[in-house]
Order: structure tokens, then sequence, then C-alpha cells
């Protein structure tokens, strides 16, 4: 089929045309760049956090009239009563190991510093890295059910403890692969030595744990996101948390073991509703807007291509009805049903074509532009090449029924008067 | 005459019911869309106190040291106890407040409760009558108790719902962290948003349900909430030396004139301070009112600034979309408008009647979208975000749903109406 009269016969619907091809480009600008956030935030949502979140809870909870965590006295007094805690909690028949920490992977609740391969060095400056520290006791491995991959882990003779804000030395500690690999590029970190928070005292590096996510969820961790660290130290303060891994399928029972069971050690501390957390429940509230928006711009996007669709078969319905005689001559001229429908569906890929091309342009401009204002990386070309298929399928898709219609048309109708 | 173009538009819009239907869906999607993140947008950013936000500033030192020191850098967000103390007692403003928030453990004298949490605001006397905060039952407390460091506490009409049954409690005990306080006051209903004078404990949470002097809380070192800032030797057991900032500073200034003194006293209180050798760096200070803090901080998530984004690139690809839908339509009735012309109609009536029919759609399209916008910030509510809530249509956004759904629409007639006007009557007469 030659192009020349289906571009001639555009020629006399301009405004129809630029609009329709006006719409296929903003279509696609939208719907890329929607479905690249999506992706992005699916991607963020689904990232493994290193800890094996099933059978997992975590218990926050604050003693009432709690001796001050600023006295050495008071430091010991916390102390004991944590250990109690502990006790406790892994006498229940239905929990396999407890840990105390200060946090838990995307429980937006950190503890950050800076880790050096030199003694001393200015916090923030050259040559640091960022880290998130897990302060914890020799059960943090199987609770969290990390797998180490190097080293040994913590023995309940390297556990120390200290006050919530004091500064104590860290003689050992257990890094994640990704820190290792960022601090001792060439070999095995095991037995090197490195400094935290600016500290002359050095820690040495016991194990390296496979993967474990710091817990800040936001985007200011994305660049340490993997950097985690882990002390042997319980910290005491006048609250506390404790990690706590049940056998499998006793999640719940164990969550409503905890209160009657922490209450009977010590009835003077406050236990909410917050205060016993299953893991997914963390999870689910850490990315509950990546989860919100990216349905958003799924519905949003799913209307956009039902909407533009809609205006093709609109426009193209009274293309068709315009053009009945023309059609009805070319059919009693000799054209077959088939040539009538390839026309209006050759039409329609040449202004989808048309928009398709500006609307790459105009995604990949809306993408530095949200680039520049907002956090966006560059939109990858599979995503541009996918949205430029789909146009130019929905367009198809739409055009059929009118296309259709017009390739019914009898020839009798040249006859008729229009 | 517009009864009978309105009458005429009726008439063609009856006539194609399916493509009327395309149009008046595709405003009212893109108009509810719009105005749903526009409304979410629009309570998030707006003042907190309404009248009186102009005239509280926040009042910024930089009392750090040399280290990573940065000519033109912006001072701490916060100030630290004795620059916040020396600030508060030199009384330089109308009203001045020092706070910052905390949770405490809040024992009921009645079993029936267990204990609980409550985010609560330790600050100084002057924060109620410098936010015009109301009062259900009672008063605050003033500088007096502040200076004694007195056992008592204002709780939010919720707190007191929820222990004492909404009565008057003013003058009862109430018990936080083994600690006996007596009830001064109880607020009346009250949550400015954003939650302004403490952004670093979430800029739409929940406000906190009990008030409790400054001097008190620290002497008593009940749990501070939100950020602590140190540099030097930084962190110690006693926030009243250490060098952290972890305060927040408000005063009320009732005049430009007062506003400008005020930064000067700030320059003096530095260089003053620098003199003594407290401060190492050159004077840097700040005084920004509310809505200057708020943009400063970009406390309205940059996810609801993209929403709104995409809801306006949603509804352009609508208004295209009715462009070409009524460009077809339009033109369909070009031997219609043929004989309107023949029969002495000008280009102008007849520009003029179909632009009433655009705006017909677009009054029918305002409606679809303002039912879409109700539907969507009810969505919205009923997600689990800090400002779900507040996700509610006030009448100016209802007005102005109406207002932008015409006016769009009208914009969208604008071409196809021109377009069958420059029809030559005679051409249309002729091939019928």
């Amino acid at each position: 089929m030659k192009l020349h009269p289906i571009l001639a016969a555009l020629r006399k619907h301009k405004a129809g045309t630029v609009l329709i091809a006006l719409q296929i480009a903003l279509t696609l600008a939208i719907v890329c760049n929607a479905v690249f956030i999506i992706g992005q935030r699916i991607e963020r949502v689904n990232r493994p956090t290193g800890l094996d979140e099933s059978n997992l809870f975590l218990i926050s909870q604050q003693w009432v009239g709690a001796p001050s965590a600023d006295t050495p006295d008071g430091v010991e007094k916390l102390d004991a009563m944590q250990r109690e805690d502990l006790a406790a909690l892994r006498q229940l028949p239905d929990v396999v190991s407890v840990a105390p920490i200060n946090s838990i992977p995307l429980l937006n609740s950190s503890w950050t510093g800076s880790v050096s391969l030199k003694p001393g060095a200015q916090l923030g400056g050259k040559g640091n890295t960022r880290t998130a520290y897990y302060f914890t006791d020799e059960q943090a491995l199987s609770t969290l059910g990390l797998r180490l991959v190097a080293g040994r882990a913590f023995t309940a003779g390297d556990v120390q403890h200290q006050g919530f804000r004091d500064q104590r030395e860290r003689p050992i500690a257990i890094i994640t692969r990704q820190l290792a690999d960022k601090l001792f590029p060439q070999g095995s970190a095991v037995g090197k030595v490195m400094y935290t928070d600016g500290s002359s005292a050095p820690t040495t590096v016991v194990g390296v744990v496979e993967r474990l996510q710091i817990p800040a969820s936001g985007s200011w961790g994305n660049e340490f996101v993997w950097n985690s660290t882990l002390i042997p130290t319980r910290l005491d303060a006048n609250f506390a948390r404790y990690a706590v891994r049940t056998k499998p399928g006793r999640l719940d029972a164990a969550m409503r073991a905890v209160a009657p069971v922490l209450y009977k050690v010590n009835p003077l501390r406050v236990l909410d509703d917050d205060s016993v957390k299953p893991f997914d429940e963390i999870r689910a509230k850490a990315y509950r807007a990546d989860r919100g928006m990216a349905v958003l711009m799924g519905v949003v996007c799913l209307i956009l291509l039902c909407v533009t669709a809609a205006g093709i078969v609109g426009l193209t319905s009274f293309w068709v009805g315009q053009r009945h005689r023309q059609i009805g001559v070319r059919r009693a001229l000799g054209a077959r049903k088939a040539d009538i429908l390839h026309y209006f569906q050759i039409e329609n890929l040449l202004i989808a074509g048309a928009g398709v091309v500006i609307g790459v342009l105009l995604a990949v401009g809306l993408n530095l532009w949200l680039m520049t204002h907002y956090e966006m990386s560059r939109i990858p070309l599979p995503y541009v090449l996918t949205g430029v298929l789909a146009m130019l399928a929905m367009g198809q898709a739409a055009v059929f029924v009118p296309a259709r219609r017009a390739s019914n048309v009898p020839p009798v109708e040249a006859t008729r008067a229009a | 005459m517009l009864g009978y173009y309105l009458d005429l538009a009726l008439r063609s819009l009856k006539r194609n019911k399916a493509l009327t239907a395309l149009m008046v869906l595709a405003i009212a999607l893109g108009i509810g869309a719009s105005m749903t993140t526009l409304t979410v947008l629009h309570v998030l950013s707006g003042d907190p106190l309404p009248g009186k936000s102009g005239k509280l500033f926040y009042p910024q030192l930089d009392p750090q040291d040399m280290d990573g020191y940065k000519p033109q850098g912006e001072p701490p967000a916060q100030v630290g106890w004795i620059d916040g103390m020396a600030l508060l007692h030199a009384k330089r403003a109308r009203y001045q407040a020092l706070m910052t928030g905390g949770a405490v453990p809040i024992q009921p004298a009645q079993s029936a409760i267990e204990p609980f949490f409550e985010n609560a605001r330790y600050t100084s006397a002057d924060f109620f009558a410098m936010f015009d905060v109301p009062f259900l039952y009672g008063h605050g407390w003033n500088a007096a108790d502040d200076e004694a460091g007195a056992r008592v506490a204002v709780l939010t009409r919720e707190l007191n719902d929820k222990l004492f049954g909404g009565k008057d409690s003013t003058g009862q005990t109430l018990r936080m962290d083994d600690v006996a306080f007596r009830i001064v006051g109880v607020l009346d209903s009250w949550r400015p948003t954003p939650h302004f004078y403490d952004l670093m404990t979430g800029s739409y949470s929940a406000d906190e349900g009990v008030f409790v002097p400054l001097t008190t809380a620290t002497d008593l070192k009940f749990a501070h909430n939100g950020s602590t800032d140190c540099w030097g030797k930084g962190f110690s057991d006693n926030m009243k030396t250490a060098t952290c900032t972890w305060l927040q500073f408000w005063v009320q200034l009732d005049t430009p004139a007062e506003a400008a003194a005020y930064r000067e006293y700030l320059l003096n209180y530095s260089r003053e301070q620098q003199a003594l050798g407290r401060f190492q760096r050159p004077p840097n200070v700040r005084l920004r009112d509310v809505m200057g803090w708020l943009d400063y901080n970009k406390v309205v998530p940059s996810d609801v600034r993209l929403q709104v984004w995409l809801a306006f690139g949603f509804l352009l690809v609508c208004l295209v979309n009715t462009v070409g839908l009524m460009l077809a339509k339009f033109l369909r009735r070009a031997a219609e408008l043929g004989v309107r012309r023949a029969l002495g109609a000008s280009r102008r009536s007849l520009f003029a009647q179909l632009l009433v029919e655009a705006g017909a759609v677009g009054l029918v399209g305002g409606t679809g979208g303002l039912l879409l916008a109700l539907a969507g910030l009810w969505l919205v509510r009923r997600q689990p975000s800090d400002y779900a809530a507040l996700a509610h249509l006030d009448l100016p956004m209802l007005l102005a749903t109406f207002a932008f759904a015409v006016v769009a629409t009208l914009l969208a007639g604008l071409l196809p109406a021109w377009r069958a006007c420059l029809i030559p009557p005679a051409l249309q007469l002729k091939s019928n």
C-alpha cells in the first residue's frame, strides 16, 4: 500500500492528527516515567534485609522509675534488669532465641557512625565509611537469622555492657560483607583492625555476615544501606529492645506470652499495643508510602491509557463517519475489505509513530526534569522502548473497532448522496 | 440568548451520548485526580496559625567549633541549653518559649487503664500565650513555675478525655515516670498543621498529649525525642552543659522593626559569645518566620508534590483528549452550523454557542470531578500516613474545582469552536 494517499488525507485533518499524536506523546512521557518510578519503588520494597524475616518479632519496652543510666551504679542495676528480662524470655516454650538489640532493619531508629582504617580520623572526613551500629549479644546471629560467611560469631565472653550515653572501647565487631569489601578490598576482613567513630582504640573484625540492612529505610540511608556493624554490647537505659525468634508457626503464641512474663519479672514498665511487633509489620510500615505511591502511579497509568485509547476510538470513528462515501467509492473501485482495514491501521500507525517520536523526547525531558527536582535516576532504555511498543500496540488495538466498521461499508455507499 | 444556547447544547450533547459521556468522563477523571492531589498539597502546605504566623520567628545561632566550618553555611536547626536559656531570660521579644519533644510513661490512677506512653512537650511558660493555645479548663503555668522546676502539667483535651472522662481535672494529680504532677490546665482541641514548632518529631504526626515545664523535665531527665546534634566533646550525661543542640526556640515579634532589632540582638549576642570564646565561628544567625521555616525545611513530602505533577500531566492528557473529541463533534455539525450562519447568525454568536456547549460539558465534568475528588480524598484518609486524617475538601477548594473544570473545558473548546466557525456557510448548504 502506498503511503501517499494516507498522508494526503491526513493533511486535510491536521488538527485531529496533531491532537492524537500529542495525546500519544504526552501519555508515553507520563507512563514511561510513572512505570519507572513504580519499578524503582518495587525494587526498594523487595530488597531483602538479610534477616530471616519469618518467625521474628521485636519487643520495645520502657521501665517506669528506672535507675539513672548516668551513674555506674544505675547502669549495673539496669543491666541486671535487662538480663532478668532476657532470661525470662529465653525460658518461654515457643522461643528459640532472644537478643537485646538497639534497633532492627527498617525500624527507622538508627545509631549511625563512621568506620575508618586510621585511628582518630575525623568524623565525616576522607577515608571514612558510614555505618549503622547494632548493639547486641551472642544470640544475635541466630535470632536475626544472619548468614556468617567468614570468621566467627560472638561468644558470651565477648559481650560487654555500657550505659546508653557512655563512650566505650569496642574491641571486636562483626561487619557485613559490603562493608568488609569497602574497607578491605584485598583479602579477608577477619582479623583486620578498624577504628570506629574517630576513636583511637582499635576494633578487630571477628566475623563477616552476608547481608544486613541498616535500620533507616528512607532515601537518606541509601549510600550506606548495607554497611552495618554488630557490636557485642548490651546498652543499658531506661528502655530496651529485644529481638525474639520463635519456633516455626508459633509466632502469635510467643507474642501473646511476652506481656505476662515480662510483667511477672517486673511490673513497673510500659508495654503498650506498639511494644510487641512482628517483623512483617515493621516491614509493611517502613514501606507503606512506597507501596501507596506505586499503586497510585499504576492506577493513573492504567486510566491514562484507557483515556487515550478512548480518544483514538472517538476520533477515528468520526473520521470513518466523515469518509463513509469515499470508502464506498474505494470499495466500488475494487478495494477489498482488508485494504480499507489496513488503510486505517496504517494511518493510525503513522500518527502513533509520530506521537511516540515526540513522546520519547518528552519522556527523556521529563525524566531529566524529575532528576533535578526529585530523587530519580536516568530512565533506562528498555523502559522507553517498552513504552513505545505499548503505545503502538494500544493505538492498533484502539483503531481496530472503527477500522473494521469502515471495512464493512458496502460499495453501494458510493452511489448515495452524502 | 444564553438559555437558547444552553438548549442547543443539551440537544447536541444528547444526540451523541457516547462521545458526550467520554468527554465528561475524561474531564471528571482529570479534575478529580488534580483536585485530590491539590487538596492534599493545600492542606499540607497550609498556614498552621493563620493571622499569627507572620509574627512568630525562629532564631538560629551557630555555636559550633571550627571543625567542618564552611563560610555561608546554615546554622544548626536547634539551639543548646546555654544559648536557649540566655535568649529566653533576655526577654527581648514580646513572648519567647524554649521547648523540645519527649515521651513520658503515664501511670493512671485508675487501675483499669494500663500505664502507657504519651508524647510530651517540655516547654517554657510563654508557649501557650505565644501560640494562642485555647484552654478548656484552667490555664498554663508561669515563669516562676519554670524557674522553680514546678511539678505541673497541662493536658490536651484528648488525654483528659482518656484519663478523666472529659471532666475538669485541674488540681488533680497525674503520675508520670513515678513523679506526681499537679494538673493546672486542659487544652481545648488544638492541632496546628503542620506541626511547625517542632519538625523533628514528624511534620504532621499527632501532637503531644501532655505539656510540662522544660526545667522540670530536664531536672527529672525525662526522655527527649527528636534530634540531638553534637560537636566537640558532644554527648554528656548532663544535657545542660553538653555541646549539643536539641531545643527549639520561638519568639513573637509584632512588627518588622522589632524583628530587625531582634536580628541585631542575635548578631550582638553571637559577637559577645565569640569574644568570650564560647563561639568560635563568625556570627551566623537566621530569623525565619513560620512559613519561611516550613519552606526552608521542605516539610511537604516530595511524593505529594510528585503526585500533583502526575495529576496535572494526567489532566493535560484528558484535556487534549477532550479537544480532539470536541473538534470531531463540532465539525460533524458543520451542516447545522452552516444553516445557522446562512440564517444570519454571526461567527461571534456561533462561537458563543459552541463555547456554551463546552462549558456545559465542563460543568457536568466538574461535578463528576468533585465526586471523584471526594472519593479520592476518602481513599487518602484511609491511607496510614501521618497526614491522612487531614485530607478534607474545604469550601475554597470546592469552588476552585468547579471554576477549574469550566475554565479548563472552555480552553479546550476554543480551538474546536474556532475551527467550526471558519466553515463557509455556502459550501455546507451546497453539499447538502
